[in-house]
């Protein structure tokens, strides 16, 4: 428990520290929140979908705490580069411990990047039904764990800073564009609609979508079974890689 | 303290230790020396864990660290050649999850923390972030830090790498300290001759993965007619230069090195 606590806090402590890094992230989702949101917003409505920023916003911090969890499990690296890793590693410590710390406090951080976010659509005019904040809590907090665990995973794997890119350009992007954050899922091309029925971010957007603003494409039982059960593969199989990695 | 017995580890065809035996008793200070890519790194990553032998026999206060890896863990400490402190986070805070990684009690955890900051001299930077600390703090952090769970060993991997004169002087008389006030062994390596002669009590010269030579420094030298004990080193085991094949350890090495900001 020690274990768990002192490495998630460890997290918690670096998250605060790096207040560029927090604001920095802060730029993306705000572009696309104004950029996107006043700029097709008038298209949206012309096409009888209603309010655009009201649609995006649930689609916008689904990709903040994308971004924010994918990249602390990437972090992973950095502790290999700087060396941390080793500290750990060589701790007597089961090593699962030491996964499920790392995970937790960088899902942790990712849900407050997401709740920064909530803030900003807000401010930007996004009205929520109130009821629904802790079926939203729930769904931030499903996605913060499975991408923070799969950056975990990739990050066990990946040996430097090279495949990074890589991993941005032809898993991070595509999650985010597929999901349906943007843009509704109805009546979409049939192999956008397959691409985006097997994106699991889809599921959280939707979730989250459907808690915050009743509009909803796969349905809450759906998303919620469909979210939960891509976390556990995605912790198992980092537990695994991270298990694997050799000094 | 470390009993080790015809060791040997092989990577595919190639050997990189074979068939070492030598003990290390309790409370002394073990220097292993060795050319680059002589297989002093390979028998430390046995002897603490993090690889397993392919035959021969590892012994740690008694224990087999294959089979009891968590309570021989316990029972060292390691400074790596490389840095492995957590930059963003203050000396105290490394100190600190260090001991909850080990599960030292808090209130021991405080006093021995205070104790060996003030030690090392870096109680006055406790609350700096380590990345403003430079290469010599660092180092002196990471060896302070390998002391606070009361280790029986502490095995010192190329301590001294890259500091001035000075420091690595004055890094030496702590470590001595240490050794006589709490009985703790240390094996270390390093290249630096006459550290080595200066503070171990024994030392083992490994060559091409055996042990070419082990006694005490006058030993040595008496045995190869020798003054320094470097001349004794090279006497044993030739003067040709060895390349390490650059692995990918050190390729990280080299980006770490990269990715560390400036001051």
């Amino acid at each position: 428990m020690t274990t768990i606590y002192i490495l998630w806090l460890r997290q918690l402590k670096r998250y605060v520290r790096s207040r560029a890094r927090m604001v920095a992230s802060l730029g993306q989702p705000l572009l696309f929140l104004l950029g996107l949101g006043f700029g097709f917003g008038p298209v949206f409505q012309k096409a009888g979908q209603g309010n655009y920023i009201q649609f995006l916003a649930p689609g916008v911090i689904g990709m903040t705490i994308l971004f924010t969890s994918i990249f602390s499990g990437i972090e992973l690296i950095f502790d290999r580069q700087f060396g941390f890793l080793k500290e750990m590693l060589v701790a007597p410590v089961p090593r699962l411990l030491i996964m499920i710390g790392r995970t937790l406090g960088g899902a942790t951080v990712a849900m407050l990047q997401g709740l920064i976010v909530v803030l900003i659509c807000l401010i930007a005019g996004f009205r929520p039904h109130l009821s629904a904040i802790p079926a939203g809590l729930l769904y931030m907090a499903l996605i913060a764990i499975l991408f923070t665990a799969l950056g975990t995973a990739i990050a066990s794997v990946l040996s430097d800073f090279q495949g990074f890119q890589f991993v941005m350009n032809f898993l991070v992007m595509p999650i985010f564009f597929l999901s349906g954050a943007l843009f509704p899922l109805n009546n979409v091309p049939t192999a956008l609609g397959a691409l985006a029925a097997i994106d699991p971010l889809s599921y959280g957007v939707d979730g989250l979508r459907q808690s915050l603003t009743g509009i909803a494409h796969f349905g809450g039982a759906l998303d919620l079974t469909v979210l939960s059960l891509v976390s556990a593969v995605c912790l198992l199989v980092g537990a695994r890689l991270f298990n694997r990695i050799q000094l | 303290m470390i009993r080790v017995e015809n060791l040997t580890r092989s990577f595919g065809e190639i050997e990189a230790v074979r068939d070492i035996s030598f003990n290390v008793a309790r409370g002394e200070i073990f220097a292993f020396l060795g050319p680059n890519g002589a297989g002093k790194t390979t028998t430390i990553k046995m002897l603490t864990t993090l690889l397993r032998p392919t035959s021969g026999k590892v012994e740690i206060d008694g224990l087999d660290p294959a089979s009891h890896q968590h309570e021989v863990r316990q029972r060292f400490g390691i400074v790596f050649q490389d840095a492995s402190l957590d930059d963003e986070l203050t000396a105290w805070e490394n100190m600190d999850l260090h001991g909850a990684l080990y599960g030292v009690p808090r209130k021991i955890r405080n006093e021995r923390i205070d104790m060996l900051l003030k030690l090392f001299e870096l109680s006055d930077r406790r609350n700096d972030p380590v990345k403003q600390f430079s290469g010599g703090m660092k180092r002196r952090l990471e060896i302070a830090r390998s002391l606070l769970h009361t280790p029986a060993i502490i095995f010192l991997d190329e301590p001294t790498l890259g500091l001035d004169p000075q420091t690595r002087n004055q890094m030496w008389s702590q470590v001595k300290k240490l050794n006589e006030e709490e009985r703790v062994t240390v094996f270390l390596t390093t290249h630096y001759m006459e550290e080595a002669d200066r503070v171990a009590h024994r030392i083992a010269i490994i060559d091409h993965g055996r042990i070419v030579a082990q006694g005490t420094s006058a030993e040595l030298k008496q045995q190869t007619n020798s003054e320094t004990l470097e001349q004794a080193f090279l006497a044993l085991t030739g003067s040709s230069i060895r390349d390490e094949g650059a692995d990918a350890a050190a390729a990280m090495r080299t980006m770490a090195r990269m990715f560390r900001r400036p001051r």
